[in-house]
């Protein structure tokens, strides 16, 4: 048992290798590929050899968040003054395809981490909040979650409720947050609310303080190793010096959404992959009518329509990351690339999942495990709808969803 | 404490292995390459005595630009710096008289590698080295830890283990279990950019090996399954057939 015992480790070895069809690790510098090599074995190492005892028993492992800190997955997008890795995004782009391909539920909680509760405070944070918080959430030490959707607003996160009042020497908080990842666990909520003219900022609320509670959502199908649930504010006195200072308005929160949904359009290129190799290896090996399956017309197509598939998102990733670096990415570009790889992936899994069957149901293979957890990412950050309407209005110039 | 270690820059053990030009020449097309695996243990172990002894780690290898990639690799798992003997490694004997020459010039108390590399596997490179130098020479060392000028190690013999006691300098290849392999974390992947990968170039020494040909090992054959009433079968074909009787 290593790091993590508490749970049964799976006798199986993660032989993943990687899909790369046209060459594009010609287009990563060798550092980018070293960072991509030791998260893929860090995932082998921590997290493959767990990951469907954790998911079958909903089981978040507290423990690594520190072991994630200690490897540096925490905002390393981050400047590394402030204990963050300090790279590009072509970079945590890869980190979080790596990690998606272990489990996309460990990938929210690093996005999460990194580019919800992390970016803001680096983006909008007072120095002292910046000194103080960035380098103990970049070790694991704490950990943070991020409060925008409301149980009444999702797509509409501009009509919330959650406000809160100046009372001279703090702020009274009020409302509810819901469907937050890490929230049961979290140290820290980075939460958006309107001030008394109706202006949403950002407020850093602590676990302890009194009126703060972070109930669980139990019973989930989806990202069942990560945990999520409610913030709920009842009368909650938040210090003054813990209001990020730097950006308000619904922009704030777009634009930490923007760097999440970056590496969420990575993270499920991750998924799709781990399918996709799974659903290769097993029709290599599967045995019908006297011959692999892999030797069938139909197979084949599956196969050759999912490696084309993951390519066409792999290279939609890669020059998204240029774009990220070179600051010129759109919003609509991210949501282009994070609504099709999510889709995309989700496609690959469940054509995956038929090539194996009834075994692709069990916990002995990663397929349902990724197709479950991928029908939560299909949603979260913005739906694919939503995603298609950022889009359209892109094109058209007119808001459909205002 | 100075240490030395040695690694080799070897197809990762997945790599599909094929070749060209009429089976004379490996083809590297699609192979990734990564630090020999007993390489890595020597390296892990050495990150560790380093941080609990204090003083200076430096990772070697003798090849050409291409292992660059790898010794930045070992330089974010933990080295101090790296040397790079700037020679294509072509026979055991070569490498370690590279090795030997720099070992000299540095003048380190410890000189690790692993056991043998996993692309030739000769497992003759620690031996010379030792031999070159005038200096003990132990393989393969599967516990080392170091009390003042002494190494404590263990190492596998014939039918069971070796427990010694060895005065320092010495020379040491490396297997499992003497450290876990470390993974490199993002700090160390950062830090390596600016560490010092020094190139050298190699002096000139006969070669007294050359490659003739390769050729894959035969393909695995289907299993056979037999009774236990059909003895004499299994032993005519494990005599005319396996040619292993």
């Amino acid at each position: 048992m290593t790091s993590i015992g508490k749970k049964q480790k799976s006798l199986k070895s993660d032989t993943f290798e990687g899909v790369d069809f046209y060459q594009l690790d010609e287009l990563f510098t060798e550092e980018q590929k070293l960072i991509r090599e030791s998260i893929r074995s860090f995932v082998k190492k921590e997290i493959s050899p767990y990951i469907e005892s954790w998911a079958q028993e909903s089981y978040f492992p507290s423990s690594i968040v520190k072991i994630m800190g200690d490897q540096g997955i925490f905002g390393p997008q981050i400047p590394k003054n402030y204990g963050g890795g300090g790279l590009d995004y072509t970079a945590y782009g890869l980190m979080m395809q790596e990690l998606e391909r272990g489990d996309s539920g460990m990938r929210s909680t690093a996005s999460v981490q990194g580019s919800l509760v992390m970016y803001p405070i680096y983006a909008f944070g007072s120095e002292e909040q910046k000194s103080s918080l960035l380098p103990r959430l970049a070790s694991g030490e704490i950990l943070g979650c991020f409060g925008l959707t409301e149980p009444n607003h999702g797509s509409n996160p501009s009509g919330m409720t959650t406000n809160f009042k100046d009372m001279g020497d703090h702020y009274l908080l009020n409302g509810a947050k819901m469907w937050i990842s890490n929230a049961p666990q979290a140290d820290l909520a980075v939460v958006w609310a309107k001030n008394e003219e109706g202006r949403i900022h950002g407020l850093l609320v602590e676990r302890g303080m009194e009126g703060f509670s972070t109930p669980e959502t139990h019973n989930k199908w989806s990202l069942r190793a990560s945990c999520t649930g409610e913030l709920v504010f009842d009368e909650v006195k938040v210090p003054k010096k813990n209001l990020l200072p730097g950006k308000s308005g619904l922009g704030a929160p777009l634009m930490c959404l923007d760097s999440a949904r970056f590496g969420i359009s990575w993270g499920a290129v991750g998924a799709a992959m781990d399918c996709y190799e799974t659903a290769k290896n097993y029709a290599l090996e599967r045995i019908q009518f006297g011959k692999s399956i892999a030797s069938f017309q139909l197979t084949q197509k599956k196969l050759s329509e999912m490696l084309t598939e993951i390519t066409k998102s792999q290279l939609l990733n890669w020059r998204l990351g240029k774009l990220m670096e070179e600051g010129k990415a759109t919003t609509a570009q991210i949501s282009m690339a994070k609504r099709n790889n999510v889709a995309m992936a989700l496609q690959v899994a469940r054509e995956a999942r038929q090539i194996l069957g009834g075994m692709g149901i069990t916990g002995e293979y990663s397929i349902m495990r990724h197709m479950m957890n991928l029908e939560s990412v299909v949603t979260y950050e913005g739906t694919h709808d939503i995603h298609l309407l950022i889009l359209g209005q892109e094109i058209t110039g007119i808001s459909a969803f205002s | 404490m100075k240490i030395l270690v040695c690694i080799t820059h070897v197809p990762d053990t997945t790599s599909r292995i094929q070749f060209t030009d009429n089976n004379t020449k490996f083809d590297k097309t699609g192979v990734q390459f990564v630090i020999g695996p007993y390489d890595d243990y020597a390296l892990a172990r050495a990150v560790e005595l380093r941080d609990q002894t204090g003083g200076k780690l430096t990772v070697l290898n003798v090849g050409e630009a291409e292992t660059d990639p790898t010794l930045r690799k070992a330089l974010a798992i933990g080295a101090d710096e790296a040397i790079r003997i700037n020679a294509y490694p072509k026979d055991s004997y070569f490498v370690a008289q590279q090795i030997a020459r720099v070992a000299q010039e540095g003048a380190y108390d410890l000189i690790l590698m692993g056991r043998e590399s996993s692309d030739y596997n000769g497992g003759m490179v620690h031996g010379m080295v030792g031999e070159m130098m005038g200096l003990p020479s132990i393989s393969p060392v599967m516990r080392l830890d170091i009390e003042g000028n002494t190494a404590k190690l263990s190492r596998e013999i014939e039918g069971g283990k070796e427990e010694l006691e060895v005065s320092l300098p010495l020379v040491a290849g490396c297997q499992e279990p003497i450290a876990e392999w470390k993974i490199p974390n993002m700090r160390g992947i950062m830090s390596a950019r600016s560490k010092p990968l020094t190139v050298k170039e190699a002096d000139a020494y006969d070669v007294h090996a050359s490659i003739v040909s390769y050729a894959l090992p035969p393909a695995k054959g289907a299993v056979k399954l037999f009774d236990k009433d059909q003895m004499e079968e299994l032993v005519k074909l494990l005599k005319n057939e396996a040619n292993v009787l």
